[in-house]
């Protein structure tokens, strides 16, 4: 089996189910308890939110647990809108963001928001140039992904973090849950973004278990509203098994990084430079610097992506259609309609997402068997 | 990058005349005792700077511990190379380029202490600014407030650069201030307090109040992990925790309602000006702000003072609430204050204290109990322990949860 669908999900770690079962076992108390199984688990959270804290270079105050991406962008955002309604109404985000931010901007909206998408060039990427332009006085909040979960376009941080060097008051979000393991982490942890969010199942942790990077002293609104956790931003008892899976899976993401983001570049050169020869492949995420080392997306001109996705797991290969989210809904990616790819073209986009496992000989696999499929493919057009 | 030295400039103490040698000495101490793990650095504090040599030690590492050394004014992690014009222009335009950011300006400032040398400082200037031009584009030359300042200093035994100048904690090295007692609860406040007391230079011993069965064992530990975390400011702190159940059953039996803090206060402050004299400390530090609790406002401070002529220095005096915990947040105290666990001065606290307590009637009240039979109790009860920076007393499991992470 060749598993190639890694921003979807990823397989848990055996040693992080390891630690999420003994967690379950044996520190089963409630943090917020007195006594000493209480003690036990409030000390494992803080040890847990230690380490990911020293992993990641913020402060243990600064690190915040969710139950994913999706609660970690509504939050960003509507935590932001809600906390800081007084100063402005408008919100700046980006054509090409996960449904999560982009359906919780779209709800604000009719709240009487006011929301700027900005446009992407041919590689999904924002202008810096665009953003200032977009910036208003009433602006609160600027939203971007670090890399985009459809073609792995890393949205240019540096220049966009010079410009909201000169805003010092608006608050800054990166969406980082496909950025996370991916040698981005000075781009991503610079010196000015206010909200980081992650998804621990996108590296090897369980499901239903995220945090966010919130640095000290900026404000949000809690959207759970309850007992009081999580410094009182984010009540209901801590999912402590899952949090302390969470703390390893980033430990073992993390080890020797470096050199596991330069083996999957090598994959993903070696399929794109293999695809990109045949006269009906569109590739959209190119070999440039700024395209992150694990995501490749290309088009069959004729078939249909989730034709590809079938005849690929005929042959037990698991790619997928652009997102997941949207895999099953028949729509067409936002990402490359942004990007003004025609929809003829985007409907036969495919998706491969590599993990830190993925080898070459797997790279090697995939290129023989896209050789017979694009053969047959080519007899049915 | 791979530095070779952290140069280390002095704060105020540079204008502090005759006791200059004594701080320079007492800061060299300091940064040797803070950088104690790294086993091949050298500390060499010389009358204008202070030099750390790294041979191979990690040096983000190393300035983490400076950032904790009071009487440190900034650092500047610096490479050395040998006095060659195309070493140091390679060098040069390599930290710049690492330091870039698009749209940056520049500027060089070059320092000669090594007249021999073959440029001067303006020629160096020259040389070094059109070689970064020409190598990394998008930079431009500002003189006044530049993103970037790259410093070369040509010495006697080399060329060291330098394109950063991080911020110190400011302050005198503590020591150099004397010593005093701080009474500790656990609470937001005093943390931030014996902070301060450290930063102008005074030695601290912690005093801590500990009333078992009513504040838990939890309660104590916390007031413990506190002090390991100031610790990292001085090298270590002694801990002195005095038993103090028995003296606030006394109280809250004999004296009435209104004015049991107000004597529960006088003598906990009895007991630290004891303990003060024994340890030959000359102050007392405490996390008082004016006007917070009804144990601090001016008539309270007035009825509790009484009790010793031993000076009382109140930090935080004058601070809001809200600047406190900013400081308790950065020098990351805060986490820990937050805990729930019940301190000594929560638990006896009357429904509706005195915010006016009398002089004269706190006096008259304390009459009620034995204050010296009491005290002699509390003060041979007394435990002292050693807390070194991170020492660990909150969590036990440290170890076992570090296997399972």
């Amino acid at each position: 089996m060749i598993y190639f669908d890694n921003s979807a999900t990823t397989k848990a770690a055996p040693e992080v189910v390891d630690t999420y079962a003994k967690v379950s076992a044996n520190y089963w108390g409630n943090p917020s308890s007195l006594h000493k199984f209480g003690e036990q688990a409030f000390n494992l959270l803080e040890q847990s939110r230690q380490q990911i804290a020293d992993l990641v270079g913020a402060k243990l105050s600064e690190i915040l647990f969710t139950s994913g991406g999706t609660e970690g962008d509504n939050w960003a955002i509507k935590g932001t809108a809600m906390a800081k309604r007084e100063f402005g109404n408008h919100l700046i985000t980006t054509e090409v963001e996960h449904p999560a931010v982009h359906n919780s901007m779209e709800q604000l909206k009719r709240e009487g928001f006011d929301v700027t998408y900005l446009p992407v060039d041919e590689h999904g990427r924002v202008s810096a140039d665009d953003l200032r332009a977009a910036i208003k006085p009433s602006t609160i909040l600027v939203s971007t992904m670090a890399v985009n979960n459809e073609i792995g376009a890393v949205q240019p941080l540096d220049e966009i973090a010079a410009v909201m060097r000169d805003f010092p008051r608006i608050h800054w979000h990166i969406d980082a849950v496909q950025g996370i393991g991916k040698g981005l982490a000075d781009k991503i942890f610079n010196d000015r973004v206010d909200f980081v969010t992650f998804s621990g199942h996108k590296f090897h942790a369980p499901r239903g278990i995220g945090f966010m990077y919130k640095r000290q002293g900026r404000k949000i609104a809690p959207l759970m509203a309850g007992g009081g956790q999580e410094r009182n931003l984010r009540s209901g008892t801590e999912n402590l098994p899952a949090i302390a899976a969470m703390a390893k899976a980033l430990r073992l993401l993390l080890t020797d990084e470096a050199a596991k983001v330069q083996r999957q570049r090598e994959i993903r050169l070696a399929i794109l430079h293999h695809v990109e020869t045949f006269p009906n492949v569109t590739i959209f995420s190119k070999d440039l610097p700024y395209f992150a080392p694990h995501i490749l997306c290309f088009a069959i001109a004729g078939v249909r992506g989730e034709t590809i996705v079938h005849a690929f797991e005929e042959h037990d290969i698991f790619i997928s259609t652009t997102s997941a989210c949207s895999s099953k809904k028949h729509v067409e990616s936002s990402t490359l309609q942004a990007m003004k790819v025609d929809d003829g073209i985007a409907t036969s986009a495919v998706r491969i997402s590599l993990d830190e496992h993925n080898t070459m000989a797997e790279a090697e696999k995939f290129n023989q068997v896209f050789d017979e499929l694009y053969t047959q493919f080519a007899k049915l057009n | 990058m791979e530095y070779s030295e952290i140069m280390v400039r002095y704060g105020e103490l540079s204008t502090k005349g005759k006791n200059k040698k004594d701080f320079i000495k007492q800061l060299g101490q300091n940064v040797r005792k803070a950088l104690s793990t790294f086993d091949d650095i050298e500390v060499k504090a010389q009358h204008d700077r202070l030099h750390v040599t790294l041979n191979g030690a990690d040096s983000d590492a190393v300035m983490n511990r400076l950032k904790g050394v009071f009487g440190i004014e900034n650092f500047s992690p610096s490479v050395k190379v040998e006095k060659d014009i195309d070493q140091i222009k390679e060098t040069a335009v390599a930290m710049v380029k690492e330091a870039f950011k698009p749209g940056m300006t520049f500027k060089i400032n070059t320092r000669r202490q090594d007249k021999e040398f073959q440029y001067d400082t303006y020629q160096m200037n020259e040389i070094l600014g059109s070689t970064i031009l020409e190598n990394v584009p998008g930079l431009t030359v500002q003189m006044k407030h530049p993103d970037l300042e790259l410093r070369v200093e040509v010495r006697m035994n080399g060329v060291f650069l330098s394109g950063e100048t991080i911020q110190g904690a400011g302050g005198l090295p503590v020591g150099t201030g004397g010593k005093a007692v701080m009474m500790l609860s656990g609470g937001i406040d005093s943390p931030v307090a014996s902070y301060y007391a450290l930063r102008r230079g005074v030695k601290i011993d912690m005093i801590h109040f500990y009333s078992p069965p009513y504040t838990s064992e939890q309660a104590l530990a916390k007031a413990k992990e506190l002090t390991a975390r100031l610790a990292g400011y001085s090298g270590g702190i002694q801990f002195i925790q005095v038993p103090f159940a028995k003296i606030q059953e006394t109280i809250k039996e004999k004296v009435p309602e209104g004015y049991l803090m107000t004597v529960q206060r006088r003598m906990m402050l009895r007991l630290t000006a004891a303990i003060a004299e024994m340890r030959h400390a000359k102050g007392i530090f405490n996390g008082e702000s004016l006007g917070q609790v009804a144990s601090q406002t001016l008539e309270s401070m007035a009825a509790i003072n009484d009790v010793t002529s031993m000076p009382i220095l109140r930090p935080l005096l004058s601070m809001d609430k809200t600047e406190i915990i900013k400081v308790a947040e950065d020098i990351d105290t805060y986490d820990l204050s937050i805990l729930p666990y019940e301190d000594c001065c929560t638990i006896f606290t009357p429904p509706a204290p005195k915010t006016h307590p009398s002089l004269e009637k706190s006096r008259k009240y304390e009459g009620y109990i034995d204050v010296d039979g009491l005290m002699k109790e509390a003060l041979d009860g007394i435990v002292i322990s050693d807390i070194r920076p991170g020492d660990n007393y909150l969590n036990q499991n440290e170890d076992v949860f570090a296997e399972l992470l």
